[in-house]
């Protein structure tokens, strides 16, 4: 199982969301909506000490349902957050930030185009491409 | 069998179609003739297929004028579609034609022989083959009803604004079909192109329609009204000297002609002189907007042909967008992927084919290589800053996507036009001398969600920088308001900055930075003395205003550069490097004077944290008195009551 979902400052609603096995979005919805909070704490709590480019979230583990959530903020406050099941244990820290990475460089191309206005909902092919090999590949 | 009968109805049809007059056809024609029509006409239609009836006349091998003569006269043209009586009268027309007749109707009249139609395939393939024209090709006729109507719109379009295009002529070729062949415009366009591969006749129909697309297309970005004006004659024997000298091209409609090609390079150089360089994303994104096509599928053209994800159109980056938006237009489903006669290597390729000119080619072979070097080098370059956890390369990314974005937007309104690509690209190239262009990309990207983050906190604007101001000294509020006069035109609300860095600040990176900040920190410093609230005022404005550090280091560098280096080239970042060393001794002793303000600043910042504490101790201590007295009074109370 895997989700990924782009959000954007600053009232953090989502530009773009996908999930592997596309039932149970919902769920996925509102994971993400309570670890945006998480975020939202950590990014402050930098403070002065200037944005890390990656964050990682093992603690949001909760009792009944497993599954690990991972954030990344860019430098412009836009937040990427992915939920992984966390019996893929296969996943490592490494692969997680590969994949935000790419999730990054994919986004700053859609950014290049002048037609994208920031704030919209992405509809790139290219990007959608993109993310679903990059989720076939984990699942 | 229905041929005879329809051949029967037909001719009778045919003498009421041409107002009375009577056409005999013989047993053999009238048997010929409706083959040929149920041919053209498959079933249950009443009229025949434009294209199909177009390749069957082209095939009877007469000259276009003479097939252009023969639909007038026929009546095609007239009622806008090849019913049985004029196909049969077009038929007839041809036969004449070819035994040398003028071509009028006085001459069908005369015992004819049948028409020859050369190189005429037979049924299966003909019906394979009109299936799958008339997918890809179904402007022929729409062309030839249209053609008047193009003519008076594109001269009312040349009277208006050029940037209101006559829309009905691009409009109605996907519309006409349908009405006319009732095939609906099929997305299995995809297919059917492999089927065209079969066919002569088809790829320069669909060059021909390309192109005369290409003519109302001009029409309406405001170019050559002549080129609108071109007759169906004239596209047909263009068709058949492409015929004639490109045989070795495929039915590809993702193929860009010599005439197409030249026709974008002529619109790139109106947008942009030099063809070296780049269109900015801005200026493309207006110019293409005019195409009026949906803005979804202009962001997919968009992302197909920039391939470099730069944010800006190199020639052909161009000519590959604007051949799709043209394909578009004509009705042809986008592919997902950029074709590959339309990948920018393939385009300078072929550039380079047609245009004798020397320099051109040189600059093509040593930027297309040179910017693949760079693109792979700078994905592993980005990789490896990613990794490294070092931010101030990123921040001074951050910092210079700044620069860009804003050169870009403010620039448009300050900057001349052939500025702006210039002052951008090589701002670009000059502060990313070894860097390649997808880092620089990483900047522009960036620089967007910057600018969209500054865009909710009140940004300060970007003001003129002045040669006049030293830092030292005191903050002038009153020349602050009016330079942020000047620069509030760009529409941004200026919370007042402090005063600004001089000018030729030129030299880079963090020094240049940490210039630009310091004087920013001294100004609080002296107003300390006056006003603490003030000063606090101009602390919160601090971090707002370090981004309009940066854009006055654009519109500086933006400025300068043009200035310094006349040469449009893309390695100008040489020239402009000499200003920076006389600069940095000036800037090294900014720095030391910077220092020494931070210093004081931050006693202050000391001095003043500890009033605040002592200040807090004394406010509890207040209010546990307060609370004491209180519980004091609460226990009294009960007794005087009593």
């Amino acid at each position: 199982v895997l989700v990924s979902i782009i959000c954007s400052p600053p009232q953090n609603y989502p530009l773009y969301i996908r999930s592997i096995p596309t039932e149970n979005e919902l769920k996925f919805h509102y994971t993400v909506h309570t670890s945006l909070d998480v975020v939202d704490e950590k990014i402050s709590a930098m403070g002065k000490a200037l944005v890390d480019q990656r964050e990682l979230y093992l603690g949001l583990l909760y009792p009944t349902e497993d599954y690990k959530v991972y954030g990344y903020v860019t430098n412009s406050k836009v937040k990427f957050v992915m939920v992984v099941d966390s019996s893929n244990t296969a996943l490592r820290d490494n692969e997680i930030r590969s994949m935000f990475r790419k999730l990054h460089n994919s986004y700053t191309d859609i950014m290049c185009n002048p037609f994208y206005n920031p704030g919209d909902r992405i509809h790139s092919r290219a990007f959608d491409n993109m993310v679903n090999s990059m989720m076939m590949q984990v699942c | 069998m229905e041929q005879g009968p329809a051949g029967g109805s037909a001719a009778a049809a045919a003498a009421a179609g041409t107002g009375g007059l009577l056409l005999p056809l013989s047993e053999s024609e009238q048997q010929r003739y409706s083959e040929l029509f149920s041919r053209c006409c498959p079933p249950p239609e009443a009229a025949a297929g434009g294209s199909s009836v177009g390749e069957l006349f082209r095939a009877s091998q007469l000259p276009p004028d003479t097939l252009h003569q023969i639909t007038e006269v026929c009546g095609a043209k007239r009622v806008g579609y090849f019913g049985p009586a004029q196909f049969y009268i077009a038929l007839k027309l041809i036969a004449a034609a070819q035994s040398g007749f003028p071509v009028r109707i006085e001459s069908i009249k005369n015992e004819l022989p049948l028409p020859r139609f050369m190189a005429l395939k037979n049924d299966s393939e003909v019906r394979y083959g009109t299936s799958a024209e008339l997918h890809g090709v179904k402007f022929q006729v729409p062309h030839a009803t249209l053609e008047k109507n193009s003519y008076k719109r594109t001269d009312e379009g040349d009277k208006q604004e050029p940037k209101s295009p006559p829309m009905s002529p691009i409009c109605s070729p996907p519309a006409s079909p349908s009405t006319y062949q009732r095939i609906p415009l099929n997305y299995g366009y995809g297919k059917s192109r492999s089927e065209l591969d079969q066919q002569q006749g088809a790829p320069y129909e669909v060059r021909h329609s390309t192109h005369q697309q290409d003519g109302p297309s001009s029409g309406y970005y405001g170019a050559k009204p002549a080129l609108a004006s071109s007759t169906l004659s004239r596209s047909l024997s263009v068709e058949r000297e492409q015929q004639d000298s490109s045989t070795h091209y495929s039915d590809d409609p993702w193929r860009i002609t010599d005439e197409q090609r030249d026709y974008y390079i002529n619109q790139f150089r109106s947008l942009q002189p030099d063809l070296n360089s780049f269109i900015s994303g801005s200026v493309a994104k207006n110019f293409f907007t005019k195409s009026r096509l949906p803005i979804p599928e202009l962001s997919h053209i968009w992302e197909l042909s920039d391939v470099d994800c730069d944010g800006a159109l190199t020639l052909p980056e161009f000519c590959a967008a604007f051949h799709l938006v043209v394909a578009r237009k004509n009705g042809y489903q986008l592919p997902e992927t950029l074709p590959e006669t339309l990948l920018p290597e393939y385009l300078q390729a072929a550039s380079l084919k047609p245009m004798h000119d020397c320099a051109l080619f040189d600059s093509y072979s040593e930027s297309l290589p040179g910017s693949q070097q760079t693109q792979d080098f700078s994905r592993t370059e980005k990789s490896s800053t990613e990794e490294i956890p070092d931010n101030s390369a990123l921040l001074q990314d951050a910092k210079k996507d700044n620069k860009q974005v804003l050169k870009v937007s403010t620039a448009l309104k300050m900057i001349p036009k052939e500025f702006q690509h210039l002052t951008v690209k090589t701002a670009a190239q000059e502060s990313n001398a070894l860097k390649a262009r997808p880092r620089s990309r990483s900047y522009s990207s960036t620089s967007i969600e910057d600018a969209m983050k500054k865009g909710e906190e009140p940004p300060t604007p970007p003001p003129r920088p002045q040669k006049s101001h030293s830092r030292a000294s005191s903050l002038d509020l009153n020349k602050i308001f009016q330079q942020n006069t000047q620069a509030v035109r760009s529409g941004w609300l200026p919370p007042p900055p402090p005063a600004l860095p001089p000018r030729p600040s030129v030299s880079q990176t963090e020094q240049v930075s940490e210039v630009e900040l310091h004087p920013q920190m001294s100004r609080p410093p002296s107003q300390a003395e006056e006003n603490s609230s003030a000063k606090k005022e101009v602390i919160l404005a601090q971090p707002p205003s370090k981004p309009a550090r940066r854009k006055l280091r654009t519109e500086t560098q933006g400025l300068e550069t043009p200035e310094l280096s006349p040469t449009i080239s893309v390695t100008s970042s040489l020239p402009a490097v000499k200003p920076h060393l006389p600069v940095q001794k000036q800037s090294s002793k900014q720095k030391r004077a910077i220092q020494t303000a931070i210093r004081k600043n931050k006693e202050a910042n000391a001095v003043l944290a500890r009033l605040n504490s002592e200040l807090q101790q004394q406010l509890k201590e207040v209010h546990k008195e307060r609370i004491a007295l209180e519980t004091q009074l609460e226990q009294l109370r009960p007794v005087t009551v009593l």
